[in-house]
Protein backbone atom coordinates (compact mmCIF):
# COMPACT_ATOMS: atom_id res chain seq x y z
CA UNK A 1 0.00 0.00 0.00
CA UNK A 2 1.56 2.88 -1.03
CA UNK A 3 -0.86 5.40 0.40
CA UNK A 4 -2.04 5.78 4.24
CA UNK A 5 -4.63 8.11 2.77
CA UNK A 6 -8.77 6.89 2.22
CA UNK A 7 -10.87 8.53 -0.17
CA UNK A 8 -14.61 9.67 1.99
CA UNK A 9 -17.41 7.76 0.32
CA UNK A 10 -20.01 10.14 1.88
CA UNK A 11 -21.95 12.77 1.06
CA UNK A 12 -19.11 15.26 3.28
CA UNK A 13 -22.37 17.31 4.17
CA UNK A 14 -21.74 19.29 7.59
CA UNK A 15 -25.16 18.79 8.85
CA UNK A 16 -26.99 21.79 8.16
CA UNK A 17 -28.09 23.77 11.16
CA UNK A 18 -30.99 26.02 11.13
CA UNK A 19 -32.13 28.25 13.65
CA UNK A 20 -35.44 26.97 14.59
CA UNK A 21 -38.49 29.32 14.07
CA UNK A 22 -39.41 31.04 17.27
CA UNK A 23 -42.85 29.72 18.60
CA UNK A 24 -45.50 32.13 18.31
CA UNK A 25 -46.66 33.75 21.89
CA UNK A 26 -50.05 33.11 20.64
CA UNK A 27 -52.06 31.66 17.78
CA UNK A 28 -54.63 34.43 17.19
CA UNK A 29 -54.74 35.95 13.91
CA UNK A 30 -52.86 32.82 12.85
CA UNK A 31 -53.50 30.71 9.87
CA UNK A 32 -52.59 27.17 11.08
CA UNK A 33 -51.83 24.63 8.51
CA UNK A 34 -52.51 20.78 8.99
CA UNK A 35 -50.94 18.80 6.78
CA UNK A 36 -51.97 15.28 6.82
CA UNK A 37 -49.20 12.68 4.85
CA UNK A 38 -51.75 10.34 3.74
CA UNK A 39 -50.94 7.23 5.66
CA UNK A 40 -54.02 5.46 6.69
CA UNK A 41 -56.14 7.18 9.43
CA UNK A 42 -53.75 10.26 9.17
CA UNK A 43 -57.37 12.09 8.23
CA UNK A 44 -59.30 11.18 11.69
CA UNK A 45 -56.53 12.49 13.91
CA UNK A 46 -56.65 15.57 11.49
CA UNK A 47 -60.11 15.79 11.72
CA UNK A 48 -59.70 15.97 15.16
CA UNK A 49 -57.24 18.75 15.42
CA UNK A 50 -59.08 20.30 13.13
CA UNK A 51 -62.53 20.51 15.05
CA UNK A 52 -60.79 21.38 18.42
CA UNK A 53 -59.01 24.05 16.87
CA UNK A 54 -61.67 25.72 14.74
CA UNK A 55 -63.77 25.24 18.48
CA UNK A 56 -61.19 28.00 19.76
CA UNK A 57 -62.21 30.01 17.09
CA UNK A 58 -58.53 29.37 15.22
CA UNK A 59 -57.98 29.66 11.47
CA UNK A 60 -56.92 26.34 9.71
CA UNK A 61 -56.14 25.07 6.44
CA UNK A 62 -55.69 21.52 5.19
CA UNK A 63 -53.27 20.21 3.56
CA UNK A 64 -52.26 16.61 2.18
CA UNK A 65 -49.50 15.20 0.95
CA UNK A 66 -49.49 13.03 -2.15
CA UNK A 67 -48.18 9.43 -0.39
CA UNK A 68 -47.06 9.11 2.80
CA UNK A 69 -44.27 7.64 1.28
CA UNK A 70 -42.33 10.39 -0.60
CA UNK A 71 -40.80 13.24 0.60
CA UNK A 72 -42.98 16.49 1.10
CA UNK A 73 -43.53 18.18 -2.83
CA UNK A 74 -41.35 21.35 -2.81
CA UNK A 75 -44.00 23.21 -4.19
CA UNK A 76 -46.32 22.28 -1.20
CA UNK A 77 -44.18 23.14 1.63
CA UNK A 78 -43.72 26.48 -0.28
CA UNK A 79 -47.34 27.32 -0.31
CA UNK A 80 -47.93 25.74 3.19
CA UNK A 81 -45.41 28.89 4.14
CA UNK A 82 -46.83 31.10 2.04
CA UNK A 83 -50.51 30.85 3.31
CA UNK A 84 -49.62 30.03 7.03
CA UNK A 85 -47.78 30.72 10.25
CA UNK A 86 -47.94 27.52 11.97
CA UNK A 87 -47.77 23.48 10.74
CA UNK A 88 -48.71 20.54 12.39
CA UNK A 89 -48.05 17.66 10.66
CA UNK A 90 -49.98 14.25 11.28
CA UNK A 91 -48.62 10.98 11.56
CA UNK A 92 -51.04 8.22 11.95
CA UNK A 93 -51.29 4.39 11.34
CA UNK B 1 -7.84 8.66 -18.58
CA UNK B 2 -4.90 10.92 -19.02
CA UNK B 3 -4.38 14.49 -21.53
CA UNK B 4 -1.40 15.49 -22.89
CA UNK B 5 -2.45 18.90 -22.29
CA UNK B 6 0.11 18.86 -18.81
CA UNK B 7 2.92 18.49 -21.18
CA UNK B 8 4.20 20.77 -23.45
CA UNK B 9 5.26 19.20 -26.72
CA UNK B 10 7.95 19.67 -29.20
CA UNK B 11 6.94 19.39 -33.11
CA UNK B 12 8.59 16.70 -34.73
CA UNK B 13 9.05 13.11 -33.68
CA UNK B 14 8.80 11.67 -29.96
CA UNK B 15 10.10 8.08 -29.46
CA UNK B 16 9.43 6.28 -26.21
CA UNK B 17 11.75 3.66 -25.68
CA UNK B 18 13.16 0.99 -23.04
CA UNK B 19 16.73 -0.39 -22.90
CA UNK B 20 15.74 -3.59 -21.22
CA UNK B 21 13.80 -3.86 -24.37
CA UNK B 22 15.24 -5.75 -27.60
CA UNK B 23 13.21 -4.21 -30.34
CA UNK B 24 14.19 -0.88 -28.87
CA UNK B 25 17.58 -1.99 -29.02
CA UNK B 26 17.74 -3.25 -32.37
CA UNK B 27 16.37 0.27 -33.45
CA UNK B 28 18.72 2.30 -31.37
CA UNK B 29 20.97 2.55 -34.74
CA UNK B 30 17.80 4.01 -36.80
CA UNK B 31 17.01 6.57 -33.93
CA UNK B 32 20.89 7.72 -34.52
CA UNK B 33 20.18 7.45 -38.43
CA UNK B 34 16.90 9.70 -37.93
CA UNK B 35 18.65 12.41 -35.61
CA UNK B 36 21.22 13.02 -38.33
CA UNK B 37 18.59 13.44 -40.89
CA UNK B 38 17.77 16.73 -38.92
CA UNK B 39 14.34 15.63 -38.05
CA UNK B 40 13.98 16.98 -34.46
CA UNK B 41 13.55 14.81 -32.46
CA UNK B 42 13.40 13.92 -28.86
CA UNK B 43 14.05 10.69 -27.12
CA UNK B 44 12.08 9.47 -23.72
CA UNK B 45 13.75 6.86 -21.73
CA UNK B 46 12.07 4.63 -19.27
CA UNK B 47 14.61 2.53 -17.64
CA UNK B 48 18.05 4.09 -18.56
CA UNK B 49 18.75 7.58 -19.84
CA UNK B 50 22.30 7.12 -21.12
CA UNK B 51 20.32 4.82 -23.59
CA UNK B 52 19.88 5.12 -26.73
CA UNK B 53 23.57 6.48 -27.03
CA UNK B 54 24.40 8.84 -29.56
CA UNK B 55 20.84 10.87 -29.23
CA UNK B 56 19.58 13.20 -26.99
CA UNK B 57 17.68 11.57 -24.39
CA UNK B 58 15.10 12.65 -22.10
CA UNK B 59 14.79 11.02 -18.41
CA UNK B 60 11.34 9.72 -18.02
CA UNK B 61 12.78 7.05 -15.53
CA UNK B 62 9.13 8.27 -13.46
CA UNK B 63 7.45 7.45 -16.62
CA UNK B 64 4.89 10.83 -16.29
CA UNK B 65 5.63 11.72 -20.16
CA UNK B 66 4.79 7.89 -21.11
CA UNK B 67 1.61 7.74 -18.75
CA UNK B 68 0.08 10.84 -19.81
CA UNK B 69 0.96 10.34 -23.82
CA UNK B 70 -1.24 6.40 -22.86
CA UNK B 71 2.19 4.82 -24.32
CA UNK B 72 1.31 1.32 -23.58
CA UNK B 73 4.16 -0.37 -25.74
CA UNK B 74 7.66 0.43 -26.84
CA UNK B 75 9.23 1.36 -28.93
CA UNK B 76 6.27 4.07 -29.49
CA UNK B 77 6.60 6.79 -32.55
CA UNK B 78 4.76 9.91 -32.17
CA UNK B 79 4.29 12.64 -34.69
CA UNK B 80 3.61 15.81 -32.93
CA UNK B 81 2.13 19.00 -35.06
CA UNK B 82 1.33 22.06 -33.01
CA UNK B 83 1.91 20.32 -29.91
CA UNK B 84 -0.50 17.64 -30.27
CA UNK B 85 -0.19 14.19 -31.21
CA UNK B 86 -1.52 13.64 -34.89
CA UNK B 87 0.48 10.41 -35.54
CA UNK B 88 1.77 6.96 -33.41
CA UNK B 89 3.13 3.75 -33.77
CA UNK B 90 4.37 1.09 -31.91
CA UNK B 91 6.95 -1.31 -32.47
CA UNK B 92 9.29 -1.51 -35.57
CA UNK B 93 7.90 -1.52 -39.19
CA UNK B 94 10.20 -0.08 -41.17
CA UNK B 95 7.44 1.19 -44.00
CA UNK B 96 5.70 2.98 -41.39
CA UNK B 97 8.07 4.24 -39.45
CA UNK B 98 9.31 5.94 -42.71
CA UNK B 99 6.04 6.79 -43.80
CA UNK B 100 5.47 8.55 -40.18
CA UNK B 101 8.97 10.87 -40.23
CA UNK B 102 8.82 10.99 -43.75
CA UNK B 103 12.59 9.73 -43.80
CA UNK B 104 13.75 6.59 -46.38
CA UNK B 105 16.38 4.12 -46.10
CA UNK B 106 15.69 3.85 -42.48
CA UNK B 107 17.31 0.42 -40.84
CA UNK B 108 19.53 -0.63 -43.31
CA UNK B 109 19.98 -4.74 -42.53
CA UNK B 110 17.14 -5.03 -39.86
CA UNK B 111 14.08 -7.13 -40.46
CA UNK B 112 10.75 -5.34 -41.88
CA UNK B 113 8.99 -5.66 -38.79
CA UNK B 114 9.54 -6.08 -35.46
CA UNK B 115 6.95 -6.07 -32.29
CA UNK B 116 7.50 -4.02 -29.22
CA UNK B 117 7.34 -4.65 -25.91
CA UNK B 118 4.98 -3.60 -23.10
CA UNK B 119 5.61 0.74 -22.02
CA UNK B 120 6.73 0.40 -17.99
CA UNK B 121 4.25 2.50 -17.28
CA UNK B 122 1.30 -0.40 -17.97
CA UNK B 123 2.95 -2.55 -15.94
CA UNK B 124 0.46 -3.89 -13.09
CA UNK B 125 0.43 -1.56 -10.25
CA UNK B 126 2.51 0.71 -11.89
CA UNK B 127 -0.13 2.03 -13.45
CA UNK B 128 -2.08 2.76 -10.31
CA UNK B 129 0.27 4.30 -9.12
CA UNK B 130 1.20 6.38 -12.09
CA UNK B 131 -2.54 7.07 -11.89
CA UNK B 132 -2.98 8.02 -8.22
CA UNK B 133 0.50 10.31 -8.63
CA UNK B 134 0.02 12.15 -12.02
CA UNK B 135 -4.20 11.99 -11.66
CA UNK B 136 -5.03 12.00 -8.28
CA UNK B 137 -6.36 15.52 -8.10
CA UNK B 138 -8.94 14.90 -10.41
CA UNK B 139 -10.36 13.18 -7.42
CA UNK B 140 -12.50 16.03 -5.35
CA UNK B 141 -13.27 13.98 -2.26
CA UNK B 142 -12.04 14.33 0.94
CA UNK B 143 -8.88 12.63 1.55
CA UNK B 144 -9.20 10.99 5.04
CA UNK B 145 -5.67 10.49 6.51
CA UNK B 146 -4.85 7.75 8.40
CA UNK B 147 -2.63 7.27 11.99
CA UNK B 148 0.25 5.26 11.66
CA UNK B 149 -0.92 2.64 13.33
CA UNK B 150 -4.39 3.12 12.17
CA UNK B 151 -6.25 -0.08 10.67
CA UNK B 152 -7.92 0.58 7.55
CA UNK B 153 -10.33 -1.64 7.75
CA UNK B 154 -10.96 -0.74 11.33
CA UNK B 155 -11.28 2.48 10.05
CA UNK B 156 -14.13 2.25 7.63
CA UNK B 157 -16.16 0.32 10.61
CA UNK B 158 -15.42 3.45 12.89
CA UNK B 159 -16.23 5.92 10.66
CA UNK B 160 -19.73 4.17 10.33
CA UNK B 161 -19.11 3.70 6.57
CA UNK B 162 -19.96 0.04 6.09
CA UNK B 163 -23.04 -2.25 6.47
CA UNK B 164 -21.58 -4.47 8.88
CA UNK B 165 -19.44 -5.96 6.87
CA UNK B 166 -15.77 -5.06 5.82
CA UNK B 167 -15.34 -3.20 3.36
CA UNK B 168 -12.27 -2.62 0.61
CA UNK B 169 -10.43 0.63 1.94
CA UNK B 170 -10.97 2.87 -0.48
CA UNK B 171 -7.35 4.19 -2.07
CA UNK B 172 -7.17 6.82 -4.62
CA UNK B 173 -5.07 3.71 -6.30
CA UNK B 174 -8.08 1.42 -6.19
CA UNK B 175 -10.85 4.34 -7.00
CA UNK B 176 -9.13 5.38 -10.02
CA UNK B 177 -8.75 1.92 -11.27
CA UNK B 178 -12.03 1.35 -10.37
CA UNK B 179 -13.15 5.23 -12.58
CA UNK B 180 -11.12 3.56 -15.81
CA UNK B 181 -14.52 0.78 -15.68
CA UNK B 182 -16.40 3.67 -16.90
CA UNK B 183 -16.38 6.35 -19.66
CA UNK B 184 -18.14 9.01 -17.67
CA UNK B 185 -16.26 11.42 -15.82
CA UNK B 186 -15.66 11.82 -12.34
CA UNK B 187 -17.38 14.70 -11.98
CA UNK B 188 -20.86 13.79 -13.50
CA UNK B 189 -23.71 13.66 -11.11
CA UNK B 190 -25.40 10.02 -11.68
CA UNK B 191 -28.52 10.56 -9.62
CA UNK B 192 -29.68 12.88 -6.57
CA UNK B 193 -29.78 10.02 -3.67
CA UNK B 194 -32.28 10.05 -1.12
CA UNK B 195 -32.89 10.60 1.66
CA UNK B 196 -30.50 13.35 1.94
CA UNK B 197 -31.18 14.26 -1.85
CA UNK B 198 -27.21 14.05 -2.59
CA UNK B 199 -25.76 15.18 -5.81
CA UNK B 200 -24.21 12.01 -6.36
CA UNK B 201 -21.12 11.98 -8.60
CA UNK B 202 -19.40 8.67 -10.47
CA UNK B 203 -16.42 9.46 -8.03
CA UNK B 204 -18.70 9.07 -5.15
CA UNK B 205 -19.87 5.67 -6.78
CA UNK B 206 -16.75 4.29 -7.54
CA UNK B 207 -15.36 5.06 -3.63
CA UNK B 208 -18.57 3.23 -2.22
CA UNK B 209 -18.17 0.15 -5.47
CA UNK B 210 -14.78 0.10 -4.38
CA UNK B 211 -15.56 -0.43 -0.98
CA UNK B 212 -18.46 -2.79 -1.86
CA UNK B 213 -15.62 -5.10 -3.73
CA UNK B 214 -16.44 -4.18 -6.67
CA UNK B 215 -14.46 -4.80 -10.00
CA UNK B 216 -14.29 -1.85 -12.39
CA UNK B 217 -16.07 -3.35 -15.30
CA UNK B 218 -19.20 -3.75 -13.20
CA UNK B 219 -18.92 0.34 -12.49
CA UNK B 220 -21.37 1.12 -15.12
CA UNK B 221 -23.90 -1.89 -13.90
CA UNK B 222 -23.68 -0.31 -10.61
CA UNK B 223 -24.05 3.74 -11.86
CA UNK B 224 -27.13 2.52 -13.87
CA UNK B 225 -28.43 0.61 -10.48
CA UNK B 226 -28.52 3.82 -8.41
CA UNK B 227 -29.69 5.96 -11.49
CA UNK B 228 -32.82 3.31 -11.36
CA UNK B 229 -33.01 3.06 -7.89
CA UNK B 230 -33.49 7.29 -7.42
CA UNK B 231 -36.14 7.83 -9.96
CA UNK B 232 -39.63 8.51 -8.29
CA UNK B 233 -40.78 5.61 -10.30
CA UNK B 234 -38.62 3.46 -7.91
CA UNK B 235 -39.19 5.50 -4.76
CA UNK B 236 -35.74 4.74 -2.76
CA UNK B 237 -36.67 7.13 -0.38
CA UNK B 238 -40.04 4.99 0.84
CA UNK B 239 -38.07 2.02 0.12
CA UNK B 240 -35.70 2.86 2.49
CA UNK B 241 -38.31 4.51 5.26
CA UNK B 242 -40.52 2.11 5.43
CA UNK B 243 -40.96 -0.41 8.17
CA UNK B 244 -41.84 -2.73 5.67
CA UNK B 245 -38.87 -5.51 5.16
CA UNK B 246 -38.02 -4.85 1.45
CA UNK B 247 -34.93 -3.58 -0.28
CA UNK B 248 -33.73 -3.12 -3.98
CA UNK B 249 -33.86 -6.25 -5.74
CA UNK B 250 -31.25 -5.92 -8.65
CA UNK B 251 -31.88 -8.14 -11.87
CA UNK B 252 -29.52 -7.61 -14.73
CA UNK B 253 -30.41 -8.33 -18.11
CA UNK B 254 -28.49 -8.71 -21.49
CA UNK B 255 -24.54 -9.02 -22.40
CA UNK B 256 -22.92 -7.11 -19.62
CA UNK B 257 -24.13 -9.72 -17.29
CA UNK B 258 -22.24 -12.54 -19.20
CA UNK B 259 -19.46 -9.73 -19.77
CA UNK B 260 -18.92 -9.36 -15.91
CA UNK B 261 -19.15 -12.95 -14.76
CA UNK B 262 -22.69 -12.49 -13.04
CA UNK B 263 -24.21 -15.68 -12.05
CA UNK B 264 -27.84 -16.57 -13.57
CA UNK B 265 -27.32 -20.02 -12.57
CA UNK B 266 -26.95 -22.46 -9.83
CA UNK B 267 -27.38 -20.46 -6.29
CA UNK B 268 -28.45 -17.79 -8.43
CA UNK B 269 -29.98 -15.83 -5.27
CA UNK B 270 -27.23 -16.95 -3.05
CA UNK B 271 -23.69 -16.18 -2.08
CA UNK B 272 -20.61 -17.07 -4.36
CA UNK B 273 -20.63 -14.82 -6.89
CA UNK B 274 -18.56 -11.66 -6.61
CA UNK B 275 -20.25 -9.81 -9.56
CA UNK B 276 -23.72 -10.78 -7.96
CA UNK B 277 -22.78 -9.80 -4.33
CA UNK B 278 -20.90 -6.48 -4.67
CA UNK B 279 -22.95 -4.75 -7.36
CA UNK B 280 -25.67 -4.87 -4.99
CA UNK B 281 -23.92 -3.95 -1.74
CA UNK B 282 -22.82 -1.06 -3.54
CA UNK B 283 -25.85 0.38 -4.69
CA UNK B 284 -26.93 -0.32 -0.44
CA UNK B 285 -23.61 2.05 0.40
CA UNK B 286 -24.23 4.33 -1.96
CA UNK B 287 -28.02 5.37 -0.30
CA UNK B 288 -26.16 4.52 3.33
CA UNK B 289 -22.99 6.77 2.30
CA UNK B 290 -24.05 9.45 -0.11
CA UNK B 291 -27.99 9.48 0.66
CA UNK B 292 -27.62 9.14 3.85
CA UNK B 293 -30.09 6.34 4.74
CA UNK B 294 -29.00 4.38 7.31
CA UNK B 295 -30.94 1.62 9.52
CA UNK B 296 -32.34 3.51 12.98
CA UNK B 297 -32.58 6.80 11.06
CA UNK B 298 -34.46 7.41 7.84
CA UNK B 299 -34.25 3.37 7.37
CA UNK B 300 -36.98 2.56 9.77
CA UNK B 301 -37.17 -0.93 9.07
CA UNK B 302 -39.01 -3.23 11.64
CA UNK B 303 -37.65 -6.45 10.28
CA UNK B 304 -35.44 -5.73 7.38
CA UNK B 305 -34.17 -8.27 4.93
CA UNK B 306 -31.03 -9.94 4.40
CA UNK B 307 -30.91 -8.67 0.60
CA UNK B 308 -30.88 -5.44 2.10
CA UNK B 309 -26.78 -6.34 2.08
CA UNK B 310 -27.04 -7.14 -1.49
CA UNK B 311 -29.81 -8.59 -4.23
CA UNK B 312 -28.69 -8.40 -7.21
CA UNK B 313 -28.73 -11.60 -10.04
CA UNK B 314 -28.48 -11.75 -13.58
CA UNK B 315 -31.35 -13.55 -15.73
CA UNK B 316 -30.67 -16.82 -17.53
CA UNK B 317 -31.75 -15.71 -20.84
CA UNK B 318 -30.39 -18.64 -23.09
CA UNK B 319 -32.04 -21.07 -21.73
CA UNK B 320 -35.46 -19.58 -21.21
CA UNK B 321 -38.57 -19.98 -22.96
CA UNK B 322 -39.67 -16.55 -23.35
CA UNK B 323 -38.61 -12.97 -23.46
CA UNK B 324 -35.81 -11.51 -20.84
CA UNK B 325 -37.88 -9.08 -18.16
CA UNK B 326 -35.69 -6.30 -19.59
CA UNK B 327 -37.42 -7.05 -23.11
CA UNK B 328 -40.93 -7.55 -21.33
CA UNK B 329 -39.79 -3.94 -20.35
CA UNK B 330 -39.77 -1.91 -23.72
CA UNK B 331 -35.83 -2.51 -24.09
CA UNK B 332 -34.02 -3.72 -27.62
CA UNK B 333 -33.09 -7.58 -27.28
CA UNK B 334 -29.36 -7.25 -26.75
CA UNK B 335 -29.43 -4.08 -24.65
CA UNK B 336 -27.90 -4.48 -21.27
CA UNK B 337 -29.82 -3.67 -18.59
CA UNK B 338 -30.94 -3.37 -14.87
CA UNK B 339 -34.57 -3.83 -13.12
CA UNK B 340 -34.71 -3.05 -9.84
CA UNK B 341 -37.67 -4.24 -7.78
CA UNK B 342 -38.55 -3.11 -4.20
CA UNK B 343 -38.44 -6.95 -2.46
CA UNK B 344 -38.47 -9.16 0.20
CA UNK B 345 -36.50 -12.29 1.14
CA UNK B 346 -37.23 -15.18 -1.70
CA UNK B 347 -39.18 -17.74 -0.53
CA UNK B 348 -39.60 -21.30 -2.26
CA UNK B 349 -42.34 -22.59 -4.19
CA UNK B 350 -42.01 -26.45 -4.08
CA UNK B 351 -43.70 -28.84 -6.61
CA UNK B 352 -41.47 -32.04 -7.77
CA UNK B 353 -44.96 -33.29 -9.55
CA UNK B 354 -46.55 -31.20 -11.68
CA UNK B 355 -46.22 -31.66 -14.94
CA UNK B 356 -48.96 -29.60 -16.30
CA UNK B 357 -48.73 -25.98 -17.31
CA UNK B 358 -52.15 -26.02 -15.23
CA UNK B 359 -51.10 -28.23 -11.97
CA UNK B 360 -48.07 -25.67 -12.36
CA UNK B 361 -49.72 -22.60 -12.06
CA UNK B 362 -51.91 -23.79 -9.36
CA UNK B 363 -48.78 -24.37 -6.76
CA UNK B 364 -47.05 -20.75 -8.10
CA UNK B 365 -50.86 -19.23 -7.49
CA UNK B 366 -51.67 -20.31 -3.53
CA UNK B 367 -48.32 -19.78 -2.62
CA UNK B 368 -48.54 -15.95 -4.31
CA UNK B 369 -51.69 -15.53 -2.19
CA UNK B 370 -49.10 -15.36 1.13
CA UNK B 371 -47.87 -11.82 -0.22
CA UNK B 372 -48.07 -9.65 2.50
CA UNK B 373 -51.24 -11.54 3.96
CA UNK B 374 -53.57 -14.03 1.99
CA UNK B 375 -56.63 -11.92 2.75
CA UNK B 376 -54.54 -8.60 1.18
CA UNK B 377 -55.17 -8.01 -2.43
CA UNK B 378 -54.44 -5.46 -5.12
CA UNK B 379 -51.61 -3.39 -3.30
CA UNK B 380 -48.55 -5.65 -3.47
CA UNK B 381 -46.61 -6.97 -6.19
CA UNK B 382 -44.37 -10.35 -7.13
CA UNK B 383 -41.53 -11.23 -8.76
CA UNK B 384 -41.28 -15.26 -9.77
CA UNK B 385 -38.37 -16.45 -10.58
CA UNK B 386 -38.94 -19.66 -12.29
CA UNK B 387 -36.16 -22.29 -12.46
CA UNK B 388 -35.76 -24.24 -15.51
CA UNK B 389 -37.16 -27.12 -14.47
CA UNK B 390 -40.21 -25.49 -13.78
CA UNK B 391 -39.74 -23.52 -17.22
CA UNK B 392 -39.71 -26.56 -18.88
CA UNK B 393 -43.14 -27.27 -18.23
CA UNK B 394 -44.68 -23.97 -19.42
CA UNK B 395 -41.96 -24.53 -22.62
CA UNK B 396 -43.21 -27.99 -23.27
CA UNK B 397 -47.18 -26.63 -23.10
CA UNK B 398 -46.50 -23.73 -25.49
CA UNK B 399 -47.00 -21.22 -22.61
CA UNK B 400 -46.44 -17.45 -22.94
CA UNK B 401 -45.19 -15.39 -20.00
CA UNK B 402 -48.88 -13.81 -20.79
CA UNK B 403 -50.97 -16.97 -20.39
CA UNK B 404 -49.33 -17.92 -17.09
CA UNK B 405 -49.87 -14.62 -15.93
CA UNK B 406 -53.73 -14.73 -17.07
CA UNK B 407 -53.89 -18.17 -15.33
CA UNK B 408 -52.34 -16.92 -12.15
CA UNK B 409 -54.60 -13.70 -12.10
CA UNK B 410 -57.58 -16.19 -12.63
CA UNK B 411 -56.92 -18.50 -10.11
CA UNK B 412 -56.51 -15.92 -7.82
CA UNK B 413 -59.47 -14.02 -8.23
CA UNK B 414 -60.32 -14.01 -4.51
CA UNK B 415 -64.36 -14.14 -3.17
CA UNK B 416 -64.96 -10.98 -0.91
CA UNK B 417 -66.15 -13.28 1.50
CA UNK B 418 -62.88 -14.77 1.54
CA UNK B 419 -60.90 -11.15 1.99
CA UNK B 420 -63.20 -9.12 4.08
CA UNK B 421 -61.50 -7.82 7.57
CA UNK B 422 -63.47 -10.64 10.00
CA UNK B 423 -63.90 -13.57 7.88
CA UNK B 424 -61.97 -16.81 8.96
CA UNK B 425 -61.54 -15.71 11.89
CA UNK B 426 -58.77 -13.24 11.22
CA UNK B 427 -58.95 -9.18 11.78
CA UNK B 428 -56.59 -8.54 8.55
CA UNK B 429 -58.37 -8.28 5.55
CA UNK B 430 -60.12 -6.21 2.59
CA UNK B 431 -61.89 -3.30 4.07
CA UNK B 432 -64.67 -4.04 1.94
CA UNK B 433 -66.17 -7.24 0.86
CA UNK B 434 -65.63 -7.28 -3.01
CA UNK B 435 -64.21 -9.91 -5.16
CA UNK B 436 -60.84 -9.13 -6.75
CA UNK B 437 -57.77 -10.38 -8.20
CA UNK B 438 -54.87 -10.64 -5.67
CA UNK B 439 -52.90 -8.71 -7.93
CA UNK B 440 -53.01 -6.22 -10.97
CA UNK B 441 -52.06 -7.24 -14.33
CA UNK B 442 -48.89 -5.64 -13.99
CA UNK B 443 -48.57 -6.63 -10.60
CA UNK B 444 -46.91 -10.24 -11.67
CA UNK B 445 -43.04 -10.46 -13.11
CA UNK B 446 -41.36 -13.47 -13.82
CA UNK B 447 -37.22 -14.30 -14.28
CA UNK B 448 -35.80 -17.07 -15.72
CA UNK B 449 -32.84 -18.20 -13.49
CA UNK B 450 -31.58 -20.87 -11.09
CA UNK B 451 -29.75 -24.33 -11.48
CA UNK B 452 -30.70 -27.31 -13.90
CA UNK B 453 -31.75 -29.35 -11.49
CA UNK B 454 -34.40 -29.07 -8.84
CA UNK B 455 -38.36 -28.61 -9.44
CA UNK B 456 -38.43 -25.32 -7.44
CA UNK B 457 -39.14 -21.83 -8.30
CA UNK B 458 -38.89 -18.89 -6.07
CA UNK B 459 -41.37 -15.66 -4.68
CA UNK B 460 -40.02 -12.05 -4.15
CA UNK B 461 -42.92 -10.23 -2.71
CA UNK B 462 -43.33 -6.34 -3.16
CA UNK B 463 -43.88 -3.27 -1.50
CA UNK B 464 -46.53 -1.08 -2.08
CA UNK B 465 -47.13 -1.24 -5.66
CA UNK B 466 -47.58 2.20 -7.85
CA UNK B 467 -47.59 5.25 -7.37
CA UNK B 468 -48.09 5.85 -3.93
CA UNK B 469 -44.91 3.46 -3.23
CA UNK B 470 -42.32 1.72 -5.50
CA UNK B 471 -42.54 0.76 -9.28
CA UNK B 472 -40.60 -2.30 -11.33
CA UNK B 473 -38.13 0.69 -12.80
CA UNK B 474 -36.02 -0.54 -15.97
CA UNK B 475 -32.69 1.44 -17.05
CA UNK B 476 -30.37 0.18 -20.03
CA UNK B 477 -26.99 -0.20 -18.49
CA UNK B 478 -24.40 2.58 -21.12
CA UNK B 479 -20.72 1.94 -20.73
Amino acid sequence: MTTRELLDPTSELAPARRERARRPASLEGSTIALLDIAKARSDIFVDRLEELLTQRGLRVQRFRKPTFTKVLPPGLARQIGAQCQVVIEALAD
Amino acid sequence: MSGSQEIPLADGIAAIVKESCPTCRLVAPVLRQLAESGVPMTVYSQDDPSFPTGVYTVDDTDLEFSYRLEIEAVPTLLRIADGEVVDRLAGWSRPRWEALTGVTALGPGLPEHRPGCGSRSVEPGVAEELAARYDGNRLRSRRVKLAVREDEVETCFDRGWTDGLPVVPPTRERVLRMLAGSSRPPDEVVAVVPPDLVPCTVEKVAINAVMAGCRPEYLPVVTAAIEAACTDQFNIHGVLATTYSVGPVVIVNGPIARAIGMNSGINVLGQGTRANATIGRALQLVVRNVGGGRPGEVDRATLGNPGKYTFCFAEDEQGSPWEPLSVERGLAEGASAVTLFAGEGPRTVFDQLSRTPQSLARSLAWCLRTVAHPKLADAYEALVVISPEHARVFREAGWTKARLREEILSLLTIPGAELVRGADGCAEGMPTPTTMPKFRPDGIWFVHAGGPAGLFSSIIGSWVAGEAGSQLTTLEVVA
